[in-house]
């Protein structure tokens, strides 16, 4: 992984080096030695063609992104009328209908609470469990290990139907504590595998030099390793908040309160149950509210999102 | 896969398997004291309670309902053996859906795949036949741009494609605007002949992007020496992308395959947005959609499990036949890193 890690950084700055040799390039040509000659006119057909490609499948992304934008504000009729129309006023009537008639501003308050504690529990509780695993041998652990595998493999779809029976049994179906267990003990698997290379590649010396301070071994986790985990618990809460606000089957099947609905659901039973009588306005303004908070994020943060990307695939 | 459903580091991390890193610092033997003993309840015995009790063990449970005429809300509960399965083979309509899915797992992967490569090549390694190997000039732009549809909700991405799929909607005004007329109030998820077509394209612009990210930072791993050495031995553009770009990342392209035919396997989300009654005919329905049904609609348990049991079993064959063929076209020993 470090080593791994080393390469990374080093293509990157690589890149950089590139990218300010391009910059330089005008001046640069002066130079005799230079032996950067000009694009041939094949080059830049290439380029040309590599470009509009692209471009269209970048326009094939944004449009439809547009598109909804656009219609959101636009009135039921209006939709019907022209996909192309500008809405006649720009106001953000689908919006506040969206937000309190069709309860979405109450759906995002319920999606908000069970990502967020599932997050922070899995999230600590996977932590200590890869850290077990990767740290400590005892009897079991590999058995523990293909266990993790296992549920990684399986599809959630296995396990649907005696869930709901065991969310049943102790209470717990239909609500959000019981949806924000299962959150956590489905993406518990996958975080434990994450770290669980992670907390191997950390050196042994600093677990032994706490040890020998003094520090048990509460105090050595929370206090030693858990710091130097940060990079990696960063990648995998990325994933697990994307993996648990897109959540779908599992608030399907097993919450089906209508008042403890989280967005995906709100937002699948809002398109498909009023049928023709959608108000189709607030549908796309419904649509937008979803999409924003989570897009403006990733803006935001894309550069670590990109760098959590290529981090899981070096490994 | 998992709950974190979309969620393809998973299947990353699983194919990563345990890495043979360094010796856990754990060898020696250790007092039990109570620092030490506290600390293993929390640490191990904690999560894996919660694990066991709401993953293991239902899928133990539906390895066993899947033997019984279970309806779930009575307690009588017979063992029938196999009767269900036997049922699931004669029933044409889970027939169908096995089907779809089949066609989905082996569409939805090459299609994504073969586009997300050839993206991220334009991306890195499509610059000029001169200098220094480099992309083309803006291409974080276009990496940023395609990454988009991987986060929004798989919910929200089928309701707006439902959207611009209406016969009102954005592609046929689009059409009509090219001059082609005819598809005019078209139905294109209504219609047997185009609703799977235009299923998969959703699928795959939801996921394009992310593999497209996924592969730039593969090519990026490969060292510029290699490019290099085939272009001065004469390489094309073509012959480079298939003969030095995809056997060194070929690994990252198995990973790939397999979490997007796990997906495709699935493709619950998708489906249940863009056509929740399984389409024209059952043109577009999946195992998942009719599983669904069958337990939550008609109440029949134990035959919804047999359903889970034969998709896992599919999803199961599927990664083999991935890694087997893998395998088989010498995946180790054409690897130039590790």
């Amino acid at each position: 992984m470090t080593t791994e890690a080393i390469t990374t950084r080093g293509a990157n700055r690589h890149d950089r080096k590139q990218q300010a040799h391009e910059h330089k390039s005008p001046s640069s040509s002066k130079r005799t030695f230079d032996r950067k000659p000009v694009n041939t006119p094949g080059d830049k057909a290439v380029g040309a063609l590599s470009h509009t490609a692209l471009v269209i499948w970048s326009l094939i992304v944004i449009l439809p992104l547009l598109w909804t934008l656009m219609t959101s504000f636009k009135t039921t009729k209006e939709i019907f009328a022209s996909p192309f129309s500008l809405p006649a006023s720009w106001n953000f009537n689908n919006y506040v209908s969206a937000w309190t008639q069709e309860g979405i501003g109450n759906y995002f308050l319920n999606t908000v609470i069970v990502v967020g504690f599932a997050l922070v529990i899995v999230m600590v509780l996977g932590a200590m469990c890869a850290y077990v695993l990767a740290r400590y041998k005892f009897f079991g652990s590999r058995a523990i290990y293909y266990l993790m595998l296992a549920g990684l493999t399986f599809p959630v779809f296995l396990a649907i139907v005696p869930l709901f029976f065991v969310l049943r049994n102790i209470g717990l179906l239909n609500t959000l504590p019981g949806l924000i267990l299962t959150y956590v003990a489905f993406a518990l698997p996958f975080t434990v595998f994450f770290l669980y290379s992670f907390f191997k590649g950390l050196p042994d010396e600093i677990a032994e030099a706490a040890a020998i301070d003094g520090a048990g071994e509460w105090r050595t986790f929370f206090q030693v390793m858990l710091p130097m985990a940060k990079p990696g618990m960063a990648s995998v809460a990325i994933f697990n908040f994307l993996g648990l606000w897109n959540q779908f089957l599992l608030p399907v099947a097993l919450n089906t309160n209508k008042s403890n609905y989280v967005l995906s659901q709100g937002m699948a039973s809002f398109a498909s149950s009023a049928g023709y009588a959608v108000d189709f306005g607030a549908l796309f303004a419904a649509v937008v509210i979803t999409i924003v908070p989570v897009l403006v994020a990733y803006v935001i943060f894309q550069r670590q999102l990109q760098g959590s990307v290529s981090q899981g695939t070096m490994k | 896969m998992t709950a974190a459903g979309a969620d393809p580091g998973a299947a990353i991390a699983a194919t990563l398997g345990p890495s043979g890193g360094r010796k856990a610092a754990g060898g020696r033997r250790r007092k039990l004291t109570f620092d030490y003993v506290s600390f293993m309840v929390v640490f191990l015995g904690l999560p894996l309670a919660i694990f066991l009790i709401f993953v293991i063990w239902p899928f133990l449970q539906a390895v066993f309902y899947s033997l019984t005429d279970w309806s779930g809300f009575t307690p009588d509960m017979n063992l029938i053996g196999v009767e269900n399965y036997i049922r699931l083979l004669n029933d044409d309509i889970f027939m169908k859906a096995l089907g779809n899915n089949v066609l989905l797992a082996i569409v939805v992967p090459l299609v994504t795949i073969v586009l997300a490569l050839a993206l991220a090549t334009l991306v890195t390694v499509g610059g000029p036949s001169h200098g220094p190997i480099r992309g083309l000039r803006n291409s974080s732009f276009y990496r940023v741009v395609s990454f988009f549809p991987y986060v929004i909700p798989a919910i929200v991405i089928g309701i707006l494609w439902s959207q611009i799929y209406n016969p009102a909607g954005l592609l046929n005004g689009l059409l009509g605007l090219i001059g082609l007329d005819m598809f005019d109030s078209f139905a294109w998820l209504g219609d047997e002949r185009t609703a799977m077509g235009a299923t998969i394209f959703v699928i795959v612009w939801s996921f394009v992007g992310f593999y497209m990210v996924l592969f730039v930072a593969a090519i990026k791993g490969v060292p510029a020496e290699t490019y290099e050495a085939a272009r001065i031995d004469g390489a094309g553009r073509m012959r480079t992308a298939l003969s030095i770009t995809i056997p060194l990342i070929r690994d990252n392209i198995q990973t790939a395959y397999i979490y997007l035919g796990i997906m495709a396997l699935d493709a619950f989300v998708y489906m249940q947005a863009l056509n929740p009654g399984g389409g024209p005919n059952n043109s577009t329905l999946v195992m998942s959609q009719q599983l669904f049904r069958t337990a939550f609609n008609k109440g029949e348990f134990g035959q919804a499990s047999a359903m889970g049991v034969v998709l896992a079993i599919v999803t199961l064959i599927f990664a083999a036949i991935v890694f087997t063929v893998n395998r088989v076209t010498g995946g180790r020993e054409e690897k130039g890193r590790s």
